[in-house]
């Protein structure tokens, strides 16, 4: 990380062949350009379908007309919102997510607190299996986990999406890594003055790491509000608790195809996460550089 | 050095949600499923509340005699193809946005858009890409490389479907690797570079010679990454395609779940064979990667 950014600056101080400097700017652009073209043209053309007004009886594969609708409406979201009860799925996906960051970041916190500061018999098998979870094959544990829910009664419910995805290597690692970062002496303080371990990792380690728990927070919030596959499994007996982006696909699959409706309604799903990335951009971009360091 | 055995007991206390869930949900299904895999478990055992019949290698025995087995682990190896091109794509896409120039950030924000995507928005925007009525074939036929008449359906073609859903894979990916890289560009020295401008070195050597050895940790580790990855895929296939037309997209994993959850004749024991399969064939690909380029390479990287 802290290579980084002092790399960074230096970059400009580049010694350059001053006439060849327009033209490989232009082209770079232009490159830049075609690139970004390509990685959000969905999204645009997404966009423009959802606020195009149907009635006036247009059709999305009118190019490039369709890209640039000529009447603009909101109609769209409503009638998606009030025919296909969206609202219902917006508040699965709230549920399931909500649950999932909260539960991440509890677990992840806890466990991560003696793993970084402790001395106890098992903590290097400890350490080693949450590793070895990231290279384990897990191509079967699906089925097994089905039937496990199943078993508990769980199978069909938000808690049973929820569940198996909290404990995770990344979050633990995570958690630890920030943990490792705080000073001996802050702690033994506190243990002076008869503090218990809850007490320090809640009033001391947590408000000094928030940055990291901010950036597992937000990991957490946008992969759980995009899973599509585990969710679909776990829900596939129970239609209606499914969340919003399983929903959007049966949308799709229903007879009334209706693709003007269907914009509408992954914008639904597609705007808090970027709206959320939008303003953790930063954070993402770190955190992922992070891991490679 | 003596432990204090409160130390330790809480220690256990603040590790057991974690540890009872990692036993259950991540380490109790890998053995379980192992062994389901030389089990007989379908569909009919499991109506009578039967549970798993040993077997031994039987279902081993019926994928090596299953076309569409084979069909799904060749389109699995063929899947691999995306991984070149992603990587040297995400690594020029890097090179190109890691000068400080203006705008630069906002265009690393916006490739990774499509990281941030779920599947299943990508499946329904790429659907209308795709159609026969889509975006491809419009700028295709813009570039009078088709005509209308000729254009593709590309998600129902047999021979296309197959790079359709690459291209999806892409898509999400190139975005991901590129932040990877860029991490990686910030770690060559300066002065390197310039040593090499003053040489005389153009652009395209000094991309060869001094970015591409440099960055050599960082490329193995993403292209390892990519290759797990893209023998995995399954999302992308479900949601686009469903393995069709012909099964010309259907991926080992696709077998997988089909055997497991799709229709009434499921079979838990044959898909977790299945499963181990693909497992032992991801391991061996890692262990040939780590062996082919030096491990402490890319542990330096990572």
């Amino acid at each position: 990380m802290s290579a980084a950014a002092t790399a960074r600056p230096a970059a400009r101080e580049r010694p350059r062949v001053s006439w060849r400097r327009p033209l490989s700017l232009t082209l770079r652009y232009a490159v830049l350009i075609a690139i970004l073209v390509f990685a959000i043209f969905p999204f645009v053309w997404t966009l423009a379908i959802a606020l195009t007004d149907k009635t006036a009886g247009v059709s999305i594969y009118a190019f490039p007309a369709s890209l640039l609708p000529r009447r603009i409406t909101l109609h769209n979201f409503v009638d998606v919102y009030r025919t296909f009860h969206l609202g219902a799925y917006l508040w699965n996906s709230v549920s399931i997510t909500v649950m999932t960051v909260i539960g991440t970041l509890v677990v992840s916190a806890l466990a991560a607190y003696p793993l970084a500061r402790f001395r106890f018999p098992g903590r290097n098998v400890i350490f080693s299996a949450i590793v070895a979870t990231l290279v384990l094959p897990s191509e079967t544990n699906f089925i097994v986990n089905t039937l496990t829910l199943k078993n508990l009664h769980l199978l069909g419910t938000h808690l049973g999406v929820v569940i198996p995805t909290v404990a995770g290597a990344f979050g633990i690692f995570l958690m630890r890594q920030a943990f490792l970062s705080i000073p001996s002496a802050l702690l033994e303080a506190a243990r002076l003055d008869g503090a218990s371990e809850l007490t320090i990792l809640t009033r001391i380690m947590l408000p000094l790491t928030r940055p990291s728990l901010a950036a597992l927070g937000i990991f957490t919030l946008v992969t759980t509000w995009n899973a599509y596959f585990w969710p679909m499994v776990v829900l596939s007996g129970a239609p209606e608790r499914v969340p919003l982006s399983v929903a959007v696909l049966k949308l799709k699959g229903q007879f009334n195809y209706d693709p003007f409706n269907i914009a509408a309604g992954s914008l639904f799903m597609m705007l808090p996460v970027l709206i959320v990335f939008l303003l953790a951009q930063r954070l993402f971009l770190r955190g992922l550089e992070g891991a490679v360091k | 050095m003596r432990i204090p055995w409160r130390q330790t007991l809480m220690s256990y206390t603040f590790l057991a949600p974690a540890l009872i869930l990692l036993a259950v949900f991540t380490f109790y299904p890998l053995v379980y499923g192992a062994y389901l895999g030389f089990t007989e478990y379908t569909g009919a055992r499991f109506a009578q509340g039967l549970g798993p019949k040993f077997t031994g290698l039987d279902n081993f025995r019926t994928l090596a005699g299953d076309p569409l087995f084979h069909t799904a682990i060749w389109n699995s190896v063929r899947y691999l193809l995306v991984v070149p091109v992603l990587q040297l794509a995400s690594l020029a896409v890097a090179v190109l946005v890691n000068k400080e120039l203006p705008g630069m950030t906002w265009f690393r924000a916006a490739y990774y858009v499509p990281v941030v995507t779920s599947v299943s928005l990508a499946a329904v925007m790429f659907e209308w890409v795709f159609n026969r009525e889509g975006v491809l074939n419009w700028v295709l036929t813009s570039l009078h490389l088709t005509t209308p008449q000729k254009a593709i359906g590309w998600l129902n073609s047999e021979t296309w479907a197959f790079f359709a859903v690459m291209l999806v894979t892409f898509w999400r990916g190139f975005g991901y690797y590129m932040v990877l890289y860029l991490a990686g560009l910030q770690t060559i020295p300066q002065e390197l570079e310039e040593a090499a401008v003053l040489d005389g070195a153009n652009p395209w050597q000094r991309f060869w010679r001094v970015t591409v050895p440099l960055m050599r940790p960082t490329i193995l580790l993403c292209t390892l990454l990519s290759t797990i990855a893209a023998l995995r895929v399954l999302e992308e296939v479900l949601v686009l395609t469903n393995g069709g037309p012909l099964n010309s997209t259907y991926t080992a994993l696709m077998y997988v779940y089909a055997k497991a959850f799709q229709g009434f004749d499921f079979n838990y024991g044959l898909a977790s064979a299945a499963g181990l399969v693909v497992a032992a064939v991801a391991l061996i690909i890692s262990a040939v990667n780590f062996r082919l380029f030096r491990t402490d390479d890319v542990a330096e990287g990572a």
